[in-house]
């Protein structure tokens, strides 16, 4: 696979606003296991507090509940506290690394990917990462709705270029 | 505990668990809290084909597939150890709103009555789940992110195309539910 590896690869990575991980440091692949673990107890926090439920999500968007503006409003608040606290006593990651922060750059992808998504959204109840949350759950008709999440994707990159940015 | 574990958790205790994944995906490895990601590298680990958006090193990547793997363990946990046993909890609008649809088992976190196997192939469920699904990773890519990228993260660090693209996101909803499902849901 790496013989086919471009060499703007970061440059094709980043065309994902969020997908730009480079570290200079090499790891054995156990070490993603971490992830693992961090992705267990956000998936347990995902069912627990009903984040992946459909009702909740319907209940959102009719402005029936406060529960979900309560969770993501919450979710930002300790992430703006975090990054700028992270940034201000520069700390660094476990590893020493610096901690990296990257400017998301505007387009209209922004506007119109968004408001798909929130039409997805609002039909499945799931945004992708509650998908893989309610599988997990035994719902296992969601494996379709994630196989055409992913072929959704796949879409994108198919017509990417004739799509306005 | 165990008991108050099994209880549906409230949005103060989990939204700032779910806030905290992001300085800890940070620093433990300078990875930034993103999930739809994942779908573009299943896309480029799988079915590259010959487009170029998918030609990249996906390995470097693979940290977030590890990360995807586990919420869906994490679902497997909470229902087999933690499960509510308790029918979720649905505001009475909704219900009654719902019931004129035919909805009425509130027992688990998706309403069965529309979402399995014997519906998929009506035109209903071929709408909420094989449109649904493509809508929710199109609109995700073409966005650059979903709920997690942008609504969390991006808006962590303070980044106005991401609140422009949460605002979508919650228009879109909106329009959707208020508007367009009851149309579908009424198939």
């Amino acid at each position: 696979m790496s013989t086919q590896v471009p060499e703007n690869d970061a440059e094709i990575r980043k065309q994902d606003s969020i997908c730009t991980n480079e570290t200079q440091l090499k790891h054995p692949s156990w070490y993603n296991l971490k992830y693992l673990l961090v992705g267990i107890l956000f998936g347990t926090v995902f069912v627990k507090a009903e984040i992946i439920s459909w009702f909740r999500i319907q209940e959102m968007f009719r402005l029936q509940s406060f529960h979900m503006y309560g969770v993501i409003g919450s979710a930002v608040l300790v992430g703006v506290i975090s990054v700028l606290l992270i940034k201000k006593f520069k700390i660094k990651t476990i590893y020493g690394e610096p901690v990296q922060f990257d400017n998301t750059a505007f387009n209209k992808g922004q506007i119109y990917g968004g408001l798909l998504f929130g039409f997805g959204w609002a039909i499945t109840g799931a945004c992708p990462g509650p998908l893989f949350a309610q599988i997990g759950t035994g719902a296992t008709v969601t494996i379709v709705t994630l196989l055409s999440a992913i072929a959704g994707t796949w879409f994108y990159g198919l017509v990417r270029n004739q799509l306005p940015h | 505990m165990l008991d108050w574990l099994k209880q549906p958790w409230p949005w103060y205790v989990a939204g700032p668990l779910i806030g905290l994944t992001v300085p800890t995906l940070l620093l433990i490895g300078n990875k930034r809290f993103g999930i739809s990601s994942s779908l573009r590298h299943i896309c480029a680990a799988c079915l590259p084909a010959k487009i170029p958006y998918f030609h990249y090193d996906w390995k470097k990547e693979v940290w977030n597939l590890f990360f995807v793997l586990g919420i869906f363990l994490g679902g497997v946990i909470a229902i087999q150890l933690l499960a509510n046993p308790n029918p979720v909890e649905v505001s009475s609008a909704l219900a009654a709103e719902l019931k004129t649809y035919g909805i009425s088992n509130f027992d688990g976190l998706i309403p069965t009555e529309i979402f399995n196997w014997s519906t998929l192939l009506q035109p209903k469920g071929l709408m909420l789940m094989v449109l649904g699904g493509f809508l929710v990773g199109f609109g995700t890519r073409y966005a650059g992110g979903c709920t997690s990228g942008h609504a969390i993260t991006g808006l962590s660090n303070l980044q106005w195309p991401s609140l422009v693209a949460t605002i979508c996101f919650m228009v879109g909803g909106f329009i959707m539910a208020n508007l367009i499902l009851p149309l579908i849901l009424s198939l």
